[in-house]
């Protein structure tokens, strides 16, 4: 076995422990019972996947045809750049928008905060005048979730 | 024996990228459709390396950096329609 098959295999074995990585964070997105816990196998392990593959990628073309492509090192960066970015974003939506926890959830820290400052903005709205419409906002967080 | 890895690996993908779609068919909210559709943004990403090592061409890799930054707009797009419910605003906070 020479050096060259012996990279391309490591190459191969790269991507190979990526798909894994990626069948068990698919694992934990149909299996987790809640849309925060669902995010953190949909953006961690998933990240770690592309990473694997694309690393795998990139070692394959620079040994085969000494191409050193800065497409996929740019992809590698800008995929561990926005997937924290967009898992933390859309967590954030979801828990603006009053999605039900799972039942086993224990503590949530951030309600007292939250409903703290929501009493104080009412406070301060209503001392300036301004109208606020309950209902309809109601009805669109029943919508939404 | 490199292409049968290779084989395997975008068959694991498949079946992960089937599990995400069955995903967003049941999902309960919309956060969790979302999430499930940035998931297969990224292994699309994914596959499509192992599809342009399998074939032992570079011509796919531009396919790859603008599929990823499709799939973060996207999402940043969704979550600002979910939080607010518009995507573009008007209105600036005075």
């Amino acid at each position: 076995m020479n050096i060259d098959a012996t990279i391309e295999f490591i190459a191969a074995l790269f991507m190979l422990a990526g798909s894994i990585m990626a069948l068990i964070s698919a694992l934990g997105i149909i299996r987790l019972p809640d849309v925060f816990t669902r995010s953190h196998a949909g953006t961690k392990s998933s990240t770690l996947a592309v990473l694997l593959t694309l690393v795998g990628a990139f070692i394959y073309f620079a040994s085969n045809q000494g191409f050193y492509s800065v497409r996929l090192l740019l992809g590698i960066a800008f995929v561990f750049l926005t997937a924290p970015v967009a898992g933390h974003v859309i967590t954030r939506a979801a828990y603006r928008a009053n999605v039900k926890m799972a039942d086993t959830t224990v503590e949530d820290e951030l309600k007292d905060v939250m409903d703290q400052v929501r009493e104080e903005a009412e406070k301060e709205r209503s001392e300036t005048g301004e109208v606020i419409i309950e209902e309809e906002k109601k009805s669109d967080e029943e919508h939404s979730s | 024996m490199v292409q049968g890895m290779l084989t395997v690996a975008l068959t694991f993908y498949g079946i992960s990228i089937c599990i995400s779609v069955f995903r967003i068919i049941i999902g309960p909210s919309l956060p969790d459709r979302i999430v499930a559709l940035d998931m297969i943004g990224v292994m699309l990403v994914s596959s499509i390396a192992i599809i342009s090592v399998m074939l032992t061409t570079t011509a796919f890799l531009e396919v790859i950096l603008i599929l990823a930054i499709l799939a973060f707009i996207s999402t940043i797009a969704f979550s600002k329609y979910i939080e607010r419910g518009v995507i573009l605003e008007y209105r600036r906070d005075d």
